[in-house]
């Protein structure tokens, strides 16, 4: 009842459809505007170069770094999010 | 001055004949004469939409390779004498156009009329980029879902880098036009919003035009939509987004829910 009540005055489910929509366009076009050169490649640079410095240091799964820009009214925010392979921590710990 | 207008989408399916049909008789309601070309060679339907199925002698294609001059390819509007239709052949393919070719047409018609409106096919191939070629003004038809979006960032793309006016320096008029909206799948957050599209494809909105039977309707009779119910959702939409075209400033309505809140309710309740 509550949640019925909840959506009938507007309120939104987080992972309404349409905001699932958005995201994977926002991702998919940053990236294509890229391979087609329509826009300055900024994503796919930041995301080539990230890599590139990580790999010097940890093995990684290339499909497993998302960079990713979201645009807001005053600021943007960078989102960079990378999966490390298991097994890897201590060396990390040690690292750090 | 003439100014040549390219309704484009890169999808299939999303409006770009009805918008054609629709926004070119508001044009010639509003006293501008008008000519409305089909680039769809092999796919024609803009004469089946406009009502002159049956008196097409000539094509675009007759007019591109001088089988035929000009004024024998046009078809005037039999409701509005200020309108015109330059259909696309049936039987030949989009390689019978040539860049050179559709030059010489566009340059003739902007010697007569005051708005070309060229109705593009889907994809990118050959039609669809000659159709835009000559463009000053473009309107990209976006319905508000995943496929559409996507392939009209593409054409947005192409208008910016392969026409004659980007090539010279110069920029396309670029604008936005929402198709098939619809409210209530909108309110509950299963299409992507208006505004979701808009910061998406940076590009200006041009208007709403929310998902209708009277447009199915208006095509059934052949009428542009804008003059077979004039009074619609739909049309209204058109006529505004005419206006908003010829540089008027008109406020923009979000088409909303037609049930009122005791019908909602009582709507919820039963579910």
């Amino acid at each position: 009842m509550s949640m019925k009540l909840l959506r009938l005055f507007g309120g939104r489910e987080a992972s309404a459809p349409a905001a699932v929509a958005r995201e994977r366009l926002q991702i998919l076009l940053a990236h294509e505007r890229g391979l087609l050169g329509q826009q300055p490649d900024l994503l796919s640079k930041l995301r080539e170069e990230i890599l590139a410095a990580v790999s010097r240091h940890v093995a990684l799964d290339p499909d497993k770094v998302i960079v990713r820009m979201e645009r807001g009214k005053t600021v943007s925010t960078l989102e960079v999010d990378i999966e490390l392979p298991n097994g890897l921590e201590p060396a990390l710990a040690a690292a750090g | 001055m003439a100014k040549v207008l390219v309704v484009t989408s890169g999808k299939g399916g999303v409006g770009k004949t009805t918008t054609t049909a629709a926004i070119g008789a508001a044009l010639a309601q509003n006293g501008k004469k008008v000519v409305v070309v089909d680039f769809d060679v092999g796919l024609r339907n803009l004469d089946l939409v406009m009502g002159a199925e049956r008196r097409v002698v000539f094509d675009l294609i007759n007019v591109v390779q001088g089988v035929s001059k000009l004024p024998q390819a046009l078809i005037r509007d039999k409701r509005l004498e200020n309108l015109w239709l330059l259909p696309a052949s049936q039987t030949r393919d989009k390689d019978a156009l040539t860049e050179e070719g559709v030059g010489r047409v566009i340059a003739e018609l902007r010697e007569t009329f005051d708005w070309i409106i060229c109705d593009s096919p889907a994809g990118i191939e050959r039609g669809a980029t000659l159709s835009m070629r000559y463009a000053d003004e473009a309107i990209i038809v976006t319905n508000p879902e995943v496929s559409s979006v996507r392939d009209s960032d593409r054409i947005i793309g192409m208008l910016d880098s392969k026409t004659l006016k980007a090539e010279k320096g110069e920029r396309v008029e670029k604008h936005i036009l929402i198709t098939r909206y619809d409210p209530a799948r909108a309110s509950r957050g299963e299409m992507l919003s208006i505004e979701d599209v808009l910061e998406i494809l940076a590009t200006p909105l041009l208007g709403i035009v929310p998902e209708s039977q009277d447009v199915l309707r208006a095509s059934n009779v052949g009428a542009p939509v804008t003059l077979n119910n004039p009074a619609s959702a739909p049309a209204r939409a058109y006529l505004d987004a005419t206006r908003r075209l010829l540089g008027e400033t008109v406020a923009m309505t979000v088409p909303a829910e037609k049930v009122g809140l005791m019908n909602r309710l009582l709507k919820r309740r039963a579910a």
